[in-house]
Order: structure tokens, then sequence, then C-alpha cells
């Protein structure tokens, strides 16, 4: 249909930019990388997928001695920038971060794009969410907060610190579910990450945010906004102090993001194994472990079909507490 | 004091001295050439600075800026022909004193006050921008929602003597920033089913059509016919400039407070603090009847005022992400490609950063009086560069930059659209300026106003609720009925006096 609307000249323009394309293709199998690699990061600048995606090009960028631009497709809670790696020409010149709101979007009708339009390179982070309140809050602990909460009229809490349907808000969502309250009683208010939910939490605007504990280390340590738990089995291994979401409430729930890097489907394979190599050598830097680390970001190495398996596991159970908490279609 | 030490050595190091460098000489080059804009220099500079790092970058758009808009004082003295629109105030006062024989006072008061003037948007710059960006730490999506909806209203207002116009195209800012699917619902908005506008329209290859594609059309488009120049000597152009500090020094001061005032406005830029302080000059003079003449007066005030418009932009873009003119908007566009995101985060995380935008400007400023004086030395040559072969040159950078961000040509397309569009609308009296601020601040007004009505569960009154944002909201309604409730005085007042 739209072949037949256009003009002669257009198509042959058309023809001959396919011509160049496909003659640079079959060059770049073999010289890859020999131009700049684009990763595409689908959340904003200063959230956490952002900070360690571009350690990881800073390093990458080093060692395959081309520049290792990151860009920032943001908005549609997370569908943009997902689409965007999907649709990306699959030459190996663009690779972009995966999160865990690829097995969520399509569970809420956002997408039809699930994990299968990526070709897997690796898994590299998964981080426990927590919950936060403003310093000045009166309330003290999950307890205390949990009680107000089941106390108030629907929607006077206010929440935010991701996309509607975001990790985080089914953190929250989670653990209103696990404490028998109904999930509508907190309004959630869409951020494009955690780092403006967590500040609009620091500026009053929300009484409650979800974010990881790294994603709010800067604001924590600023004396601005106070932990009350971790949704994890285990208590996390630099702020020991803050108890999990069990031990605090004596409900059960827990829920982390998670991380990967993926090429879009139909990559060269040569190119993915080789993307697979550099980048699992990028993961046992000595420099990235240590940045890492600092920041409290959890560090692991699942390349290729493992992956696959993780995201194919994660889609399954993300489908389950979606449905649980109402927000599947 | 650790953070400003790394500042020095992110600045202070061979690579970003020799991007400064090159992009002083390319500041210069454009600022001097009439028809080319600072803007145009600054759109071209967007697909290089895609490949450099975040300090080097921004040390190239910020030298960029200051010499451009200093060397648009060139051709005006000498051509009658200003290089930029920042120096069409003062074009005719400048190519007056030419002829009068005194073209070494006006280029010389032309660069010096110029970098005073900048030096005092920079110290501004720095005072003021930390403490804003304290106090909006502690702003939520109400204060945010006013102050780009105030900030929109003040660039209508101000900035055009066109608002209707100006309106419509900040509409149709709003609508281009619409298509795809980055909003709050992620909802597919104007894709028509193409999969390449689901991301939306490509900011920056806009840009890049906007105002360099469209300059090379209007430039090529131009038959006026090629104005000569003034045949005089140039000696030594630093000569009396000391003893024009003394005799005015509270016109140096008063350019560059409005100056730095005007550029901190949204959508009010060089330009306007340019022509305002002209005005302003010749209001508050002793000696009026000699503006037009050939008077340096007028020259110093506007010429420091379009310099520290400059440095003042960066304050509301810095600290709100709301750009003071277009080529803030453009340094937006950028700060995101860097990760330096505009917004009172950015002064507390990364200080760094901050501190080394500082040491930019205040360096840029310094060395522009040698390398101005240079260029000065060999203007009449700048002047005699051909267009037939700047142009082709000029449209080749165009599109071989936008393909290369992004190897799309989806967006090639989109900035030749953009660069056509443009031009069509400006030869109509249309100003794109306030599109680009459409573009910019569109987005960030829905994202904001959507949250907001989430907290407020869909009640208004709400946006009046917290006292800034009661503050903000009041001062932007009472702009907007402004007109109407002074028309009503009037009447009232006409009617009092009838009876």
């Amino acid at each position: 249909m739209i072949r037949s609307r256009m003009t002669r000249r257009v198509l042959l323009a058309g023809a001959t930019a396919l011509a160049l394309g496909s003659a640079l293709g079959s060059v770049q199998a073999q010289t890859w990388p020999s131009r700049p690699i684009t990763v595409i990061v689908p959340w904003g600048a200063g959230g956490g997928t952002d900070a360690t995606a571009r350690m990881i090009a800073s390093i990458l960028e080093k060692q395959l001695g081309q520049p290792v631009p990151v860009v920032n497709r943001t908005g549609g809670s997370g569908a943009v920038g997902h689409q965007a790696i999907a649709s990306a020409d699959p030459d190996g010149y663009t690779i972009g971060i995966a999160t865990l709101e690829i097995g969520t979007m399509h569970h809420q009708g956002l997408t039809p794009l699930t994990h299968e339009a990526y070709a897997p390179i690796g898994l590299y982070n998964s981080d426990p969410a927590a919950l936060f309140v403003r310093s000045d809050s009166p309330y003290k602990s999950v307890k205390e907060l949990l009680d107000a909460v089941k106390a108030s009229a629907d929607r006077r809490f206010k929440a935010s610190g991701s996309a509607q349907g975001g990790v985080n808000h089914l953190a929250l969502a989670g653990m209103l579910k696990a404490a028998g309250i109904p999930v509508t009683r907190v309004a959630w208010v869409p951020s494009e990450g955690a780092a403006p939910g967590l500040q609009d939490l620091a500026a009053d605007g929300v009484q409650i945010a979800t974010a990881s504990l790294p994603e709010a280390a800067a604001l924590i340590s600023a004396g601005r906004i106070r932990p009350l738990a971790i949704f994890a089995p285990k208590r996390d291994e630099v702020m020991k102090d803050v108890p999990t979401f069990k031990e605090a409430s004596g409900f059960d729930w827990s829920i982390g993001s998670w991380r990967g890097i993926v090429a879009p489907k139909g990559t060269p394979a040569d190119v993915v194994v080789r993307l697979q190599a550099e980048i699992g050598k990028v993961v046992t830097n000595p420099q990235y472990l240590e940045f890492m680390k600092s920041k409290g970001y959890a560090t692991g190495w699942t390349p290729g079909d493992g992956f696959r398996a993780f995201m194919v596991e994660s889609d399954k159970g993300l489908g389950t507490t979606l449905a649980e908490v109402g927000l599947k279609k | 004091m650790d953070a400003f030490f790394l500042a020095f050595t992110m600045v202070f190091n061979l690579e970003t001295m020799l991007i400064i460098i090159a992009a002083s000489l390319f500041g210069l080059f454009v600022g001097a050439v009439p028809g080319l804009s600072a803007t145009m220099a600054l759109a071209l500079l967007v697909p290089m600075t895609f490949f450099m790092e975040p300090i080097p970058a921004l040390a190239a758009m910020v030298t960029t800026s200051a010499m451009a808009i200093f060397a648009g004082d060139i051709p005006g003295c000498l051509l009658r022909m200003p290089g930029t629109a920042a120096s069409a105030a003062y074009t005719d006062e400048a190519y007056a004193m030419s002829r009068n024989g005194q073209a070494d006072t006006a280029l010389g008061s032309g660069l010096v006050f110029s970098a005073v003037g900048g030096l005092f948007g920079t110290a501004v710059l720095i005072v003021a921008a930390p403490v804003l960006a304290e106090f909006a730490l502690n702003f939520t999506s109400f204060e945010y929602f006013w102050l780009i909806l105030l900030g929109i209203t003040c660039a209508i207002v101000i900035s055009s003597d066109r608002p209707l116009k100006g309106a419509i195209m900040l509409v149709a800012g709003f609508l281009i920033a619409s298509i795809g699917m980055n909003n709050p619902a992620a909802f597919p908005r104007f894709t028509g089913g193409n999969t390449d506008l689901l991301g939306g329209i490509g900011f920056l290859p806009m840009l890049i059509g906007m105002f360099a594609a469209s300059e090379v059309l209007r430039s090529a488009l131009d038959r006026s016919p090629k104005a000569t120049i003034v045949d005089q000597p140039i000696h030594n152009v630093f000569k009396g400039m000391w003893a024009l500090t003394v005799k005015y020094p509270v016109q140096i001061l008063r350019g560059s407070t409005l100056g730095t005032i005007v550029g901190a406005l949204p959508g009010a830029g060089s330009d306007i603090a340019a022509w305002m302080s002209y005005a302003l000059s010749k209001k508050f003079s002793k000696e009026p009847e000699k503006f037009g003449t050939g008077h340096v007066e007028g020259i110093i005030e506007s010429g420091a005022a379009n310099n520290s418009a400059l440095a003042g932009a960066w304050i509301p873009a810095l600290v709100f992400g709301i750009p003071g003119d277009t080529l803030t908007a453009i340094v937006i566009g950028v700060l995101y490609m860097k990760n330096l995101n505009p917004g009172p985060t950015l002064f507390t995380n990364n200080p760094q950063n901050m501190y080394a935008i500082y040491i930019l400007f205040i360096f840029a400023n310094l060395i522009m009086i040698p390398l101005g004086w240079a260029t000065i030395k060999v203007a009449k040559k700048l002047l005699n560069v051909r267009r037939e072969i700047l142009l082709p040159i000029i449209l080749l950078a165009c599109i071989v930059g936008t393909f290369g961000m992004n190897n799309s040509a989806f967006d090639v397309g989109i900035m030749l659209v953009a660069g056509v569009v443009a031009y069509i609308l400006e030869e109509n009296d249309f100003p794109v300026a306030p599109a680009i601020l459409g573009v910019v601040l569109g987005p960030m007004l829905e994202e904001n106003f959507v949250k907001s009505m989430i907290k407020a569960d869909g009640e208004f009154a709400f946006f009046f609720a917290r006292p800034v944002a009661g503050i903000l909201g009041i001062l932007t309604l009472m702009v907007w009925t402004y007109p109407l409730l002074r028309m009503i005085w009037r009447r009232r007042s006409a009617r009092g006096k009838a009876a």
C-alpha cells in the first residue's frame, strides 16, 4: 500500500540506500566495531539503570577503541526505550539495557513487545526494592505506616518511584496486598524513574516512595529521606540496619528490579558472541566492580541462554503478581 | 574544594583546550559573516558534541556562543550589516562611527565591553544558580507546572512584538512534541502507525533544520547586492578603552545587569537585551541628541548587555531545565544527551560539573580579548568570504551531522523538512523561537500537569495549596488577565470622567 504511493524517484533513492546498506552490512560482520556503538537506556538519566549502563559503556569504550554513547529514551513506562532497542538495526551498533519491565508491559497491554524481540547478551545486576518516607514523616516503622494506610481514606496516601506498573509500583502494590490492604488505597503518581520519584518524596509531593537502596543513597545521606524496609529475604550488606519487610511487618513480600544487556533480534550471531565476551570482560573489571560496590549495586553475570531462561521465569512471575494486584489486562 | 580542583583538571587539559580554541575560531567566523547566526553556529556544533565527553562538549557550546555574539559587531561596524541578531540594535551607530573615522573605538569597545558584560553575567550565574538550586530542591510537580507555564507566558509576552503569532508557534511546538509515545500514558499519538514516529520527532535534527538549514535557504535566496566595506585602516583597537570605562561606569553596570536579567527570562535572549539596553542608554544619557550620529555610549551599554545575557540564560536552563533563549534550548538538548540532566540535583550530585561550567564561562570571556583582536585584524578578508562556497558547505554539514548522530535517514528527512518549514514561517513573520521552546517545555508541562492532577485527585484548587506553587500560580494568572483587567480599568475610569 505504501509502496504504491511512492514516486519513482523515492523508490530509486530507497533502492540505492538499500544496496548501500547491504553492502555495508557484509563488511560489518568482519570489522565490527568500526564505528560508535549506541547503548539505549529506557529510563531517565540519574537512575540506577542509567548509572550502571554508563559505567559499562565507559569501560567498553576503552576495550573496543570506539565511542559508546549512552542514549536515554524515556517515556511510555519504559515502552519507548525497549521498543527503540527492538526496532534498531540489528547490526551490532545499537544495544540496550532491558529491565524487569520487559516482563510487565505486555501483561498490562502497553505494548506487544516481549523479551523475544531481543538477542540476550547477559544479565549483570538485580537489586531489591525498598520502602521510603521523608525524614520528618511521623511514621517511624513499617508497622506504623501500614496501620495509618489501613485506617486512611482511599487515595489519601500518594506514592511514587516508577512508571505505572513499573517495578517500584509493583513493590508497593504487592506490599499492600501482602498486608491485606486494598491495592487501590494508595494512589500511584507515575514518574520517569526512581530519581524524580524520590525527589518528589523529598519535596513533600508524595508521602511514600519505593526504589532500590542504591538509587536513594544520595538523598538518604543528605538526611532528606528514610528507608523503612527492604523487600528482600535478606538484609542489605551495606545498609545493615534496614530491616527486611518480613522482619518489620511479619508479612512476606520480596521483589527486585533486574538489568541486562540485549541486542535487537537478528543481530549477527558472531557479533552477539563478541559482545557477550567483551561485556563479560567488563563485568569483571576492577573499576566496574568497585563502582558497583561503592553504589551498593549487586553484581553478577548470566550470559546468553541463561539470561533467556531467567527472562522467561521473570515474565511468568510478574504476570502472576500483576494479575493479583489487578493491573493485568 | 576537591570538586573545584577536579573541575579545574576537567577544563585545563589538552583535549578541552584544543576544542576551546577550535570552537572560538568557529564562533568568531560564524559571528563575523553576515547572515550566519550564533544559533546556527550552535546547531551545527550539536552533531560534533555527540562524540565528545560532557565537559569538552559544554566548552564548545559556551565558547562558540560567546565568540559569535561578539563577532557579530564586526560586520555591523564595517558593512552596516549585523553579523548576528544581537548586534542589530547598534549597527547603525557603529557604522556611523566607522564613517567618522572611529572604527578603532567602535570595534574596541564592542570587544572589551562584550568581555566585561560576559564576566558580569558569569558572576551572577555563579552566585545565583546554587542558591536557586537549593530552593528548587523543594519543588514538586505543582511548582514546576506553574513555573513552566509562567516561563512560556513570559516568552510570548516579552520576546515578540507579535504575541499572537508567537502563541501560534508555541502551540505548534507543543503539537510536534506530542507526536509519539513520550507521554505519561505511553499512548502513541499522531504516529499514523509509523514506527519511526513512535519515539517522536527527534529534537536535535529538528533544531539543525530550523536554525541551520533554514538560514542556508534564506542566504541563498537573498538577492540584495553585496555591501561595500568601509575602507579605513584599523590600528590599535584597545586605545582609549580605559578612559571609556572611567567615563561610562554606570552604563556598563546597567547594561550588564539588564542583559543578565533579560537573558534569564525564558524566551528573551541577547538580541532583545541589546535593543532594550540601547533604548535605555539613550533615555538616560546626558547627550541623547548624539545617539545615531556615531556615539560610543550606546554601543558600550548594549554591547555589554548582549554578552551578559548569554550567561544569564544559563541560570534557568541549569536550575529548572527551562531555556532562557534559543541558544540554551540547544544546550539543554546537549545536556540531556550528556547525562547532565538540568535540575537542582545537577548541583548536589556532581558539583565538579557546575564548577567546570563556571570556569569555562570565565575562561571564554577572557580569551575573547586576544582572539577577538586577531579576528578584527583579519576582518576585511573574512567579510569577503563568498556565499556560494560557504552555503553548500553548511548544508553538507547539516546533512552529514544529522545522519551521523543516529545513522538514521529518517532524521535527515526531519531536518530538511524542518528547515524548509522554518524558512517559510520566518519569511511570513512567524517567529520560530517560541516553537522550539514549545518542543522543550510542552512534554514537561504535560508530565507535571498529569502528576499534579493525580496528587490532587482531580481537584484543581490543589494547584494553589502549596505556598510557592500558589504564588507562582497567581502570578501566572495575573500576567494572563492583565490586558483584560487594564481594559476594564480604562473603561471604568473613562465612564467615571464622563459622569
